[in-house]
């Protein structure tokens, strides 16, 4: 991951001559992997090439979520064809359209592995369109690098999650806020679906099992949901003042943010009385929120763009130079950055592009220079260890880092205690 | 009743040939779309592409029941997903549960029972979904299910005499229900993931290239069936009624006819076929998504049978698959624009061939052919005598 520190500049045609011996590199180790020997299983690729297929949604309602992952992808798998790619093999990129629609998705993704025959799939953002070409995966036996924090309950062999589930982003973030807020009364809201749904349910059972051991004034005094694309949060607004709770822990996602977080403001529930905490706010949304509608609420998450450290303000720089100078990075966007380059590692940890030989790589492979930071795949379940990070909103619709956990946070898709 | 007993002393054959395929182009045409569907399809395509294929005529099913109700008795519905997710859903749930035996679900909280109720925390099957532990009893409901829907929807606005936009509307406020009443009961239906990861039909892989390629020819036989018997439905009094209540209502009304049981009997005819399609979808594509119940879809069926020409049975086949092969051939040239060129195609379409594909058969090709040969037998009859032709019985 060292390219991106590598600025282009007007000297960029002379990089590229300088970049040539590298390339040439390149191919010298192509010839040290033949084609027969990295890809017994028929995958699409050739003695300088390989394929690999990325579906997001471009057009409709998640088209404005998955841009982001779709650009940090392009960016991942640009870096490393410069580098020489993948065994001596520029990668090649077939994009599909998901549509935000499920049923495409599979057709997509068929198509990408039957007929293109990817070595890969970078791809899906919601958890419908991951459940939708899960068994397609599987029984095609193709592996999908899916960048999305989301619900857990699901490891498969033919996944790779580089974002968080659930319990990396709920248990620490509590407890932080216990310690630090001083929160003892929590009111859980969220959109209606399964995500939002299994998150406040690990809250409730840490809020009730475990914070309450220590203090037992902790408790949960509300828990609401709204249908996605809700809009009116005025009698939810009312419930939570006749409550006062400790923290407002929300869930609340998409479109629904800008109305939440402008009612609550509206209404006076600012960061100046109360104590709001949410896992589905990045620096996206607070692109349509406004961050001085949200000033001052905390936000859990494995990253923020804001995050100081040599490595991710390279990402940000190579990011903003190929996508635009007001492009934002969100938690997501990160990601899904990410899986090109554990992709890279596991196949050449491999010596091979056969999906088995790849999965089987997969444990304890490390990207030191993550954006994030340190992170490392996991033992057994192909998602990542990762530290997760409290940020606080401001005007700018920015984070500023407050908090970072101190060991990195084990995955546990299955939480025990939690069900 | 009657003109059946009155021509048995002419030859059955002869009548069930007039009454199913009108003449002989009506034959040619029938015979074209077997060969296309059941040879030229199967012999071209790979698996993958077969199975795509499969899927629109799913949607095609949906079309035909726009083209009895909509083009045939001027019953617009834009509520149509509402019956192709009933069927669907039907099929789905069937599947679920079979593929939910208590071994491969050991690790969820309560066993044997479908993965998206346990993430839901409900603990045993709720009694609604009991019915679906039978195959027949499945296959039953695919068929009642959105017929009962459709005739606790209709009768009152069709006794009420509400037509044309307004019951369009309404149809499309329901389907926005349904849709709602998906996603808002996850633990019951899956929310908006929708039932995922179907295997198994009765112990038989669905997931095979072999089965596949049974499902496809299952769903073409099927649909070929479905247009016989839409025919036939067409080519009966029952037809003739609908039909000009289409084009004057008031008349047919003073004529004595109680156009309420007539109108009922079509939608439901439709919704029926609608649901066909969409268990034949559960089975081909492995999953069903509420996004099949959504408004959207449900115009865009509207779309297909528009495409292919409204009053068309065949047509209505032909305008489901182009459409959806050039949705899927846009979107992958194109990821970024196909939208645009795929609504271009619709504007296109609605400009210049406000008939369809089917007005453009009947427009331009038939002439140009029949110029080609002129002394042809049947399709040198002008209008005039066609329509003639039609209502032997009107007279």
């Amino acid at each position: 991951m060292k390219t991106t520190n590598r600025k282009r500049t007007p000297w960029g045609q002379s990089l590229k001559a300088l970049l040539l011996p590298t390339l040439m590199a390149g191919s010298l180790t192509a010839a040290e992997y033949p084609t027969a020997e990295v890809n017994t299983t028929g995958l699409a690729v050739t003695d300088d090439t390989v394929t690999v297929g990325q579906l997001h949604s471009i057009t409709g309602t998640m088209a404005i979520s998955e841009t982001g992952s779709v650009e940090a992808e392009r960016l991942a798998i640009e870096q490393i064809n410069a580098m020489g790619g993948v065994l001596g093999r520029q990668i090649k990129i077939v994009q599909e359209d998901g549509a935000s629609d499920w049923p495409t998705f599979a057709e997509k993704s068929k198509k990408l592995i039957i007929q293109d025959k990817v070595a890969c799939v970078f791809g899906c953002w919601t958890s419908a369109s991951r459940k939708a070409v899960l068994p397609i995966f599987e029984k095609e036996n193709n592996m999908l690098y899916y960048p999305t924090f989301y619900e857990g309950l699901e490891a498969s062999k033919n996944v790779v999650y580089t974002g968080q589930e659930a319990t990396q982003q709920i248990i620490w973030g509590l407890d932080w806020a216990y310690e630090n807020l001083g929160a003892r009364t929590f009111y859980l809201i969220g959109s209606d679906y399964i995500w939002p749904r299994t998150s406040n349910k690990i809250a409730r059972n840490h809020i009730e099992r475990y914070l309450a051991k220590k203090d037992p004034k902790c408790k949960v005094v509300g828990e609401e949901y709204y249908p996605l694309g809700h809009t009116n949060f005025r009698s939810l607004i009312n419930k939570v003042k006749l409550k006062k709770p400790d923290l407002i822990y929300s869930i609340v996602v998409g479109g629904s943010n800008v109305a939440w977080y402008k009612q609550l403001k509206a209404a006076g529930i600012t960061s100046k009385k109360y104590n709001l905490l949410t896992i589905s706010t990045t620096e996206d949304e607070l692109l349509g929120i406004g961050g001085e509608n949200a000033e001052g609420f905390y936000a859990c998450m494995k990253y923020f763009q804001s995050q100081e450290n040599p490595n991710n303000q390279a990402f940000v720089a190579a990011f903003k130079e190929k996508w635009g100078a007001d492009s934002v990075i969100g938690d997501v966007t990160q990601a899904a950055y990410l899986g090109p380059w554990i992709w890279k590692a596991a196949v050449e940890k491999a010596g091979s592009f056969d999906i088995d030989k790849i999965h089987a790589a997969h444990p304890d492979i490390e990207l030191p220079e993550a954006p994030e930071g340190y992170v490392r795949v996991h033992e057994s379940n192909q998602h990542l260890w990762s530290r997760a990070k409290i940020g606080k909103i401001m005007t700018d619709g920015q984070f500023e880092v407050i908090a970072i956990s101190e060991d990195l946070i084990e995955p546990d898709p299955f939480p025990e205690g939690y069900q | 009743m009657n003109t059946l007993s009155n021509h048995t002393d002419s030859s059955f054959g002869k009548l069930l040939y007039e009454r199913l395929f009108k003449n002989k182009e009506g034959v040619i045409a029938f015979i074209l779309l077997a060969v296309v569907l059941l040879l030229v399809f199967p012999l071209c395509l790979n698996t993958f592409r077969l199975n795509l294929t499969g899927k629109y005529l799913c949607y095609a099913f949906v079309a035909i029941g726009l083209v009895m109700c909509w083009g045939n008795a001027g019953i617009l519905s834009l509520g149509q997903g509402m019956f192709f997710g009933a069927g669907g859903y039907c099929m789905a749930m069937f599947l679920k549960l079979e593929a939910s035996d208590p071994e491969s679900t050991a690790i969820q909280s309560t066993p044997g029972i479908p993965d998206f109720m346990d993430w839901n925390q409900v603990t045993e099957l709720p009694w609604f979904w009991f019915p679906f532990k039978s195959f027949p009893l499945t296959i039953a409901l695919i068929f009642i299910l959105p017929a009962v829907l459709a005739f606790l929807l209709s009768v009152f606005y069709f006794k009420g005499r509400v037509t044309g936009v307004v019951f369009a509307i309404l149809t499309q406020s329901m389907v926005a229900c349904l849709w709602y009443f998906i996603v808002g009961n996850q633990g019951f239906f899956g929310g908006i993931n929708g039932i995922t990861d179907l295997r198994t039909l009765n112990g038989w892989d669905i997931r095979t290239e072999s089965a596949q390629k049974t499902l496809y020819y299952v769903c073409s036989i099927l649909l070929l069936f479905c247009i016989l018997v839409s025919r036939y439905v067409l080519s009966t009094r029952l037809g003739r009624v609908l039909l000009a209540q289409r084009d004057k209502e008031m008349r047919v009304r003073f004529s004595g006819y109680n156009l309420t049981l007539f109108r009922i009997f079509i939608f439901c005819f439709a919704a029926v076929l609608s649901a066909i399609g969409g268990a034949m979808f559960t089975l081909q594509v492995g999953f069903m998504s509420p996004n099949l119940v959504g408004i959207q879809p449900s115009i865009d069926m509207v779309i297909f049978t528009a495409v292919g020409g409204r009053e068309s049975l065949l047509g209505a086949v032909y305008g489901a698959l182009a459409v959806n092969a050039a949705k899927t051939a846009f979107s992958e040239a194109y990821p970024t624009l196909w939208m645009f060129l795929y609504g271009a195609t619709f504007i296109i379409i609605v400009l210049y061939l406000p008939k369809g594909l089917a007005g453009l058969y009947d427009d331009h090709i038939k002439k140009w052919i029949f110029k080609l040969k002129p002394k042809s037998d049947s399709g040198t009859t002008p209008p005039s005598e066609d329509l003639e032709k039609e209502v032997p019985y009107a007279k």
